[in-house]
C-alpha cells in the first residue's frame, strides 16, 4: 500500500502546471469566451508538444500509453487554469474510448493526429445530451442505445446550447447513423459506454479540485488584503471559518478522486463505484469553494470584470456535467445500499 | 500509487485478525466510564500488551511491535471489525506515549513506556481548567520548583477516566510572569501522591466519566518534566497533534459504524425517506473518504513528509462526521431513537443513542471544532491572525 504520486507523475504535473501559468492567464480564458472556436489551436498544439493531449493515447499511435494515474493531475491543473481546450472529451475519453472499440485503420486515423494536436474528439452519451465543443470536433463518438458510432462532423446539425462557462461551447447532436459508422454493438459497446462514462465523471471530478483549489487560493489572497473596519477581512473568525470549511471539504475530496484514478487505471471492479464518488465529492467541494469564494470577495466578486466568476463558472458547469452529486450518490446508494425490508 | 496491501501487509492482517478472534471477549464490557467497567478494560489492555499488541506502532524495546503506521491502520481495521473494547488507555498509548517518544529522555521512556504499554498505568489529561478550556494557553495551575521537585497547585477538570486512571499528564504555570503560552510547563502527576483530590462529574450520559482534579502542595519529582521548563506549550502541542491527528481516531472506527448504519438501514429503512437513504450513501462515502485521506497522509509520512497543522482538518471531519452519522442512525429509527438500552422496543441496544452522546462530544475535546478552524485558517492557509 503506497497512495503516493511517484516522481514522473509530480514532475509532469509540475512542468504543465508552469505551462498554464504563461500560457493559459485569465486574459487567454477570456479570450476563449470571445473567441469564435471557445479554445486555442495554439495552446491545443503546445500542450500536444508537451504530450498532454496524446497521454492516453497507445504509443503505437504516437501517444505517452500512459494511463489514468498519470493523467489525474494534468487534469487537476488543467481545471486550476480553467482551461478551455478539449482535454477531458479529446484525452481523458474519446481517444481511450476509439482505442477500445475503433477498427485499426481508425485508430490510426485519428489517434494520431490527435496526440499531435491536430485534431479533436468530441465525445455524446446517452447519459451526457450536451456535446462539448461539438462545433469544433473533428469526430464525434456517439452513443445510440447499445452501439457507439464515430460520426464525422458534416453527418450532424447541431443545435448550440450556450453555457454559462463561454469556454464550454455545447450544443445537442442530431444525427442518423449511417453506412460505415458503427464501432461496436451489443455488450462491447455497452462495457465501453459504460467505461467511457467513468472516464469522463473522473476527469471532470479532478478537473474540479483544480477549480475547488484555484477558487480558495483566490478567496484567501482576496481576504488577506482587503482591510474592512481597520484589519484585513480574513483575521475575521466569520471568514476564517468558511475558508477553513471550503478547504476541508476539498483535502478530503482529493484521495477519492485520485483513488478513483487508480480504479479506473486497472479497470478495478469498484471503478464505477469509485469514479461516482469521486464525482460526487468533487463536484460538492468545488461548489462549496464557489460559494465561498464569491462571499469572501463580496459585490467585486460579482462582477463580471473580476476573474473569479472565469473558475466559478467553469466549477457549476462540471459540477453539473457527467452526472451531478446526487445522481452519482444515487449511483453509490445503488451499489453499496442493501433493499430495505418493509415494514 | 499502489492501493493494494503487500503479501507481507496481508500475513500481519491475518495475524492479527487471527489473534483477536481468539482473544477478544464474547461479551461486550461495561462502561470504562464506570469503577467496574475501568478495571475490565484494564484487564483487557494487559491481554493486548501480553499478546504483543497494546501498542503496535512503539518500538520493541518499550513493548510495542515496531509496526508502521500502515500496518498500525490495518492493526486498527482488524480491532474495528474484531468489535474489541475501547481503549482505556488511549490517552497512554496514543497521545503521551508518542510525545514521549519523540521528546522525552531515555530515561523517562524507560520509565513511563513499558507500564503504560502494559496496561499498568492508566492515563488521563489534565488540560482544561475552569478558566482555560478552549483558551489553554489562561491555564493558571502552577508548578513551582523546590530544590529536585515541583510543588503543584491549582485545579484541572474534565479529566476523563481522572477518577480511576493511575496518572495525569497537563501543563502547569512555571512562570508567572510570562505572557499566556510563554512559562507553561508539561509534567505528568501520579494521581496517588499526596495533596491529589478528586471529585467525580457525571457526563451527559450519567456516568462519571469526567473528573475534576484538585492539586494542593502535590510535590512531584523535577524528572516528571517532559520537555523543557517554560516550554511545554511546545509538548503540549504534539500531543495535540497526536490526539487531533491519526493516532487517536484511526478511520477504521468510523468505516465500522458506517457499515453498521448500512446494515441498520438494511433492517428499518423500508419507509425511511429519501433524504435519509441520501445520508447513509453520504455517510458510508464520509467514511470511505475519511479512510482514504488517512492512507494517503500516512503515505506521505512515511515519504518523509511531516503533518502540523493539517491534524486539524482530520479532526474537523471525524468529529463532525462522528455526530452526522448518529445523527442519520436515529432518524432512521424513528420513535425508537429516544429509547434507551433498557427499554424492550430499543433497537441495537440503544447503543445508537449511546453512540450519538458520545460523538456530540467530538467536536468539543481535543480543542473545540472552532480551535481546529482557526487552526487551519491561520496555519494552513495563512489568513491574518485575530487582533
Amino acid at each position: 500500500m503506497r497512495f503516493a504520486f511517484d516522481e514522473d507523475h509530480v514532475l509532469f504535473r509540475t512542468t504543465v502546471r508552469e505551462f498554464l501559468d504563461k500560457e493559459c492567464t485569465p486574459a487567454d480564458v477570456r479570450a476563449a469566451w470571445s473567441s469564435h472556436r471557445g479554445w486555442s489551436t495554439d495552446r491545443w498544439g503546445m500542450l500536444a508538444a508537451l504530450g498532454v493531449n496524446g497521454l492516453t493515447v497507445p504509443e503505437r499511435h504516437g501517444g505517452l500509453g500512459m494511463d489514468e494515474l498519470s493523467l489525474v493531475l494534468v487534469l487537476e491543473e488543467s481545471g486550476r487554469a480553467s482551461l478551455p481546450e478539449p482535454i477531458v472529451d479529446t484525452t481523458a475519453v474519446g481517444a481511450p474510448l476509439l482505442a477500445e472499440v475503433g477498427s485499426d485503420e481508425l485508430r490510426e486515423r485519428w489517434l494520431r493526429p490527435v496526440a499531435a494536436g491536430r485534431a479533436v474528439l468530441g465525445v455524446g452519451l446517452s447519459t451526457t445530451p450536451y456535446v462539448d465543443h461539438a462545433g469544433s470536433a473533428d469526430l464525434l463518438l456517439l452513443q445510440r442505445g447499445d452501439e457507439v458510432h464515430a460520426v464525422a462532423p458534416d453527418q450532424v446539425t447541431l443545435f448550440e446550447q450556450p453555457s454559462l462557462d463561454r469556454a464550454r461551447r455545447l450544443a445537442s447532436v442530431e444525427w442518423e447513423p449511417g453506412a460505415g459508422t458503427l464501432l461496436a454493438e451489443g455488450e462491447r459497446a455497452v462495457a465501453a459506454i459504460e467505461s467511457a462514462f467513468d472516464r469522463g465523471a473522473l476527469a471532470t471530478a479532478a478537473q474540479l479540485l483544480g477549480v475547488g483549489q484555484q477558487l480558495i487560493n483566490l478567496a484567501v489572497a482576496h481576504a488577506r488584503h482587503r482591510v474592512q473596519f481597520g484589519q484585513p477581512i480574513g483575521a475575521f473568525q466569520a471568514v476564517k471559518h468558511m475558508l477553513a470549511d471550503a478547504l476541508l471539504q476539498l483535502e478530503l475530496a482529493r484521495p477519492v478522486v485520485y483513488r478513483a484514478a487508480y480504479s479506473v487505471a486497472r479497470s478495478m471492479p469498484e471503478r464505477a463505484l469509485d469514479a461516482s464518488m469521486a464525482k460526487a465529492y468533487a463536484s460538492d467541494a468545488a461548489t462549496l469553494a464557489g460559494r465561498v469564494a464569491l462571499q469572501t470577495h463580496g459585490a467585486i466578486g460579482y462582477t463580471w470584470e473580476h476573474d473569479l466568476h472565469l473558475w466559478m463558472k467553469r466549477g457549476w458547469a462540471l459540477a453539473a456535467a457527467w452526472g451531478d452529486a446526487a445522481w452519482h450518490r444515487a449511483r453509490v446508494g445503488a451499489a453499496v445500499l442493501p433493499q430495505p425490508r418493509v415494514s | 500509487v499502489d492501493l493494494d496491501f503487500t503479501p507481507h501487509e496481508e500475513e500481519f492482517r491475518r495475524i492479527a485478525r487471527s489473534w483477536l478472534e481468539d482473544n477478544v471477549p464474547a461479551a461486550p464490557l461495561a462502561s470504562m466510564d464506570t469503577a467496574e467497567g475501568f478495571e475490565q478494560h484494564r484487564a483487557w489492555e494487559r491481554e493486548l500488551s501480553a499478546g504483543g499488541w497494546s501498542a503496535v506502532s512503539w518500538p520493541v524495546e518499550y513493548g510495542g511491535q515496531g509496526a508502521n503506521l500502515i500496518e498500525w491502520l490495518i492493526f486498527e481495521e482488524e480491532y474495528y471489525r474484531a468489535a474489541a473494547p475501547g481503549r482505556v488507555n488511549q490517552n497512554g498509548i496514543f497521545l503521551l506515549g508518542p510525545t514521549i517518544i519523540e521528546l522525552g529522555t531515555d530515561e523517562q521512556r524507560a520509565r513511563f513506556l513499558p507500564p503504560m504499554a502494559a496496561g499498568d498505568e492508566i492515563w488521563c489529561q489534565g488540560w482544561s481548567e475552569p478558566d482555560a478550556g478552549s483558551d489553554l494557553a489562561a491555564i493558571r495551575s502552577r508548578a513551582v520548583r523546590d530544590g529536585d521537585d515541583y510543588v503543584l497547585d491549582g485545579q484541572k477538570t474534565w479529566c476523563s477516566r481522572g477518577a480511576f486512571a493511575d496518572w495525569m499528564f497537563g501543563l502547569f504555570r512555571t512562570d508567572p510572569a510570562a505572557e499566556r503560552h510563554r512559562g507553561l510547563t508539561f509534567i505528568v502527576v501520579p494521581m496517588a501522591a499526596d495533596g491529589v483530590t478528586v471529585r467525580p462529574i457525571a457526563q451527559l450520559d450519567g456516568e462519571t466519566g469526567f473528573a475534576e482534579v484538585f492539586l494542593d502542595g502535590v510535590r512531584v519529582p523535577a524528572a516528571n518534566v517532559i520537555g523543557e521548563q517554560d516550554r511545554g506549550w511546545k509538548v503540549a502541542m504534539a500531543t495535540a497533534g497526536f490526539e487531533r491527528g491519526l493516532s487517536l481516531r484511526s478511520p477504521a472506527r468510523y468505516t465500522e459504524t458506517a457499515g453498521r448504519l448500512v446494515d441498520l438501514f438494511g433492517r428499518v429503512g423500508g419507509s425511511a425517506d429519501p433524504a435519509v437513504r441520501g445520508e447513509v450513501v453520504q455517510a458510508w462515502m464520509d467514511a470511505e473518504a475519511y479512510r482514504l485521506h488517512t492512507y494517503w497522509t500516512v503515505s506521505r509520512i512515511i515519504d518523509g513528509g511531516a503533518i502540523g497543522a493539517e491534524s486539524s482538518l482530520n479532526k474537523l471531519w471525524w468529529s463532525e462526521m462522528d455526530v452526522r452519522m448518529h445523527e442519520t442512525a436515529l432518524r432512521l429509527l424513528g420513535p425508537a431513537a429516544e429509547l434507551v438500552e433498557q427499554a424492550p422496543g430499543a433497537v441495537d441496544d440503544g447503543r445508537w443513542l449511546d453512540g450519538f452522546l458520545f460523538a456530540l462530544a467530538g467536536p468539543i475535546y481535543a480543542g473545540t471544532n472552532e480551535i481546529q478552524r482557526n487552526v487551519v485558517a491561520d496555519r494552513v492557509l495563512s489568513l491574518p491572525r485575530s487582533t
